[in-house]
């Protein structure tokens, strides 16, 4: 944390916005999801909703019964617990998707720009755990990294019109999963069976802000017999781990 | 099952089912949609004697036609677009009893941009995480997450107290064409440059036709961003972010949740119902205001949300 942070930012009559940061990186990332826990966690009155994003936090809170400045020094007051808070990951899901083919249309783009084999991408963006930074774009789209350089690879320069519900794109040096069909310019390596959302499902949302996921490859029949709405298999649900509590 | 209500015969341009919206689920980048103009909900919902979470119907620019399908006392309220029933003109404000067989129309909009149609006991669609609000960008709500079709027919709950009432002329909100619109700055005022933030407080923007319930986008002035690399964040609702042309864009009830453009202020709650009930061509002048005038004039406006209910006689 620099000196310059944390800021505290007017956002309306009733949001404050703490800002830690002006870059995305999960060090930064990880002190506004403290941030949101211990909140969460103090259940006070005044705090409608707590929004984590890349490098701040957003507090709706009620200014019935609080001010802003009062709000502010309530906060400053938690941040030296920020400490010695241990590293949020509040649960890890594990994903199938199948990579490539019609499913997975840049695939063989991105392999070709750094000089790899498509089989070598799908190993690389397998091989470790993404932080889920925060959720938007539309509903449930999860925002996360840290795809490592040797697959990152820049958004489309012409965006897709249409890219289907599941799809898992890169963009940079993070990897989404697409909640709907929509336009999108991120770069499609595979898709995914599992519904990120579902309004009729409980939870609705598949992934919170701080969860930990880990991409798996699945086959085309795999695929093809996936129910899109069924639970994930009992083996693959999400496990918790020590210190699991904010959501 | 509800009792049938309404058959649509023409939905107008933009008809959908809302209610006072869906909460709770921001950090996982769903809005929570909800009616745009809260007063003239409320009103309508008090008018006919429901509690204000009951669901009806919200109309743009262009209403409906409606063939009533049992007995309902109905109200509506909002923006004036020449309501008649059985080619007759049919009050607003107030409520009325409809009757099986009559024909409701509604025609182009005179003044404002929303009307709203409330029935006693609330239309009956299912609950979505807790709310009947049509959200069309997720799919969610109202009636199969969509705009209402020719041909649809809904149905209402039972309930409501089914005593006459007028909503006080003194109360009714006025809709002009050209408003002011108060603002906190901030969060990131400090983006632009002074040029800029002189431009957004001094002169006047248009509502462009490319606005939906998403957001208002707006038309004048360039204001200038100074400081670039701008990294996405929570979007409030009223939100003014401003895009790399220097053209405002006020996100709103459908808005995305985050977004990558700085946002020089956020209109306080209190003035949300004016974007509501604004259309292509009206005009807004942007007046800043601190936190402590913008909390009085939250705390007036909450007040007289809640004291509806108590003013319709």
């Amino acid at each position: 944390m620099s000196s310059d942070y944390p800021k505290f930012l007017l956002a309306g009559e009733d949001g404050l916005i703490v800002e830690f940061g002006d870059r995305i990186d999960p060090e930064v990332n990880s002190l506004v999801l403290r941030l949101a826990e211990i909140l969460s966690e103090s259940e006070m009155a005044e705090i409608v909703e707590l929004v984590p994003t890349y490098r701040s936090l957003f507090i709706s809170y009620n200014p019935m019964i609080t001010t802003f400045s009062d709000l502010v020094k309530r906060v400053e007051k938690v941040l030296p617990l920020l400490k010695s808070r241990k590293e949020v990951m509040h649960k890890l899901v594990r994903i199938p998707v199948v990579y490539g083919g019609e499913y997975g249309p840049d695939l063989v783009d991105v392999a070709k720009m750094h000089g790899l084999t498509e089989r070598e991408v799908i190993e690389i963006h397998t091989g470790k755990d993404y932080l889920v930074y925060m959720l938007g774009f539309t509903p449930g789209f999860p925002y996360m990294g840290v795809v490592p350089e040797e697959i990152s690879t820049p958004r489309l320069k012409n965006p897709r019109l249409k890219v289907p519900k599941g799809s898992v794109g890169i963009a940079e040096t993070q990897t989404g999963i697409y909640s709907m069909e929509s336009p999108g310019g991120w770069r499609i390596i595979g898709r995914t069976p599992i519904e990120v959302f579902n309004p009729f499902r409980k939870p609705p949302f598949l992934l919170s802000p701080g969860d930990g996921v880990r991409f798996f490859p699945i086959s085309f029949t795999q695929f093809e017999k996936w129910a899109p709405t069924a639970d994930l298999p009992q083996d693959q649900k999400i496990e918790k781990k020590d210190g699991d509590s904010f959501s | 099952m509800g009792i049938p209500f309404l058959r649509i015969i023409y939905p107008g341009i933009l008809t959908t089912i809302q209610d006072l919206g869906r909460y709770g689920y921001l950090k996982y980048g769903l809005p929570p949609s909800g009616c745009a103009d809260e007063i003239s909900f409320r009103a309508g919902n008090a008018l006919v004697g429901n509690e204000a979470w009951c669901a009806g119907l919200e109309m743009t620019i262009q209403g409906g036609k409606f063939e009533v399908l049992s007995d309902s006392f109905m109200a509506i309220t909002g923006a004036d677009m020449e309501p008649k029933i059985n080619g007759k003109l049919c009050p607003m404000w107030q409520s009325f009893m409809g009757r099986a067989g009559d024909v409701l129309e509604f025609s182009q909009v005179h003044s404002g941009c929303r009307s709203y149609l409330l029935v006693s006991g609330g239309i009956d669609v299912p609950l979505v995480m807790g709310s009947r609000a049509t959200n069309l960008i997720a799919g969610i709500g109202g009636l199969e997450g969509r705009a209402l079709k020719s041909g649809d027919i809904l149905y209402r709950k039972d309930g409501g107290q089914r005593k006459e009432k007028v909503f006080p002329l003194q109360f009714l909100p006025e809709f002009k064409t050209s408003q002011e619109l108060r603002v906190i700055l901030g969060p990131q005022n400090e983006y632009f440059s002074e040029s800029g933030l002189k431009n957004f407080l001094s002169d006047a923007y248009v509502v462009s036709p490319q606005s939906n319930r998403m957001g208002y986008r707006l038309l004048g002035p360039c204001i200038e961003i100074e400081k670039g690399g701008f990294i996405s964040d929570a979007v409030p609702l009223g939100a003014i972010q401003v895009s790399g042309e220097g053209q405002p864009v006020v996100l709103l009830w459908d808005r995305q949740t985050t977004g990558g453009y700085p946002k020089i202020a956020v209109v306080i709650k209190a003035d949300i119902w004016k974007l509501a009930q604004a259309k292509p061509g009206d005009e807004f002048k942007f007046q800043a205001v601190g936190w402590e005038e913008a909390r009085s004039l939250y705390r007036k406006y909450v007040h007289f949300l809640l004291q509806v209910k108590d003013i319709v006689q």
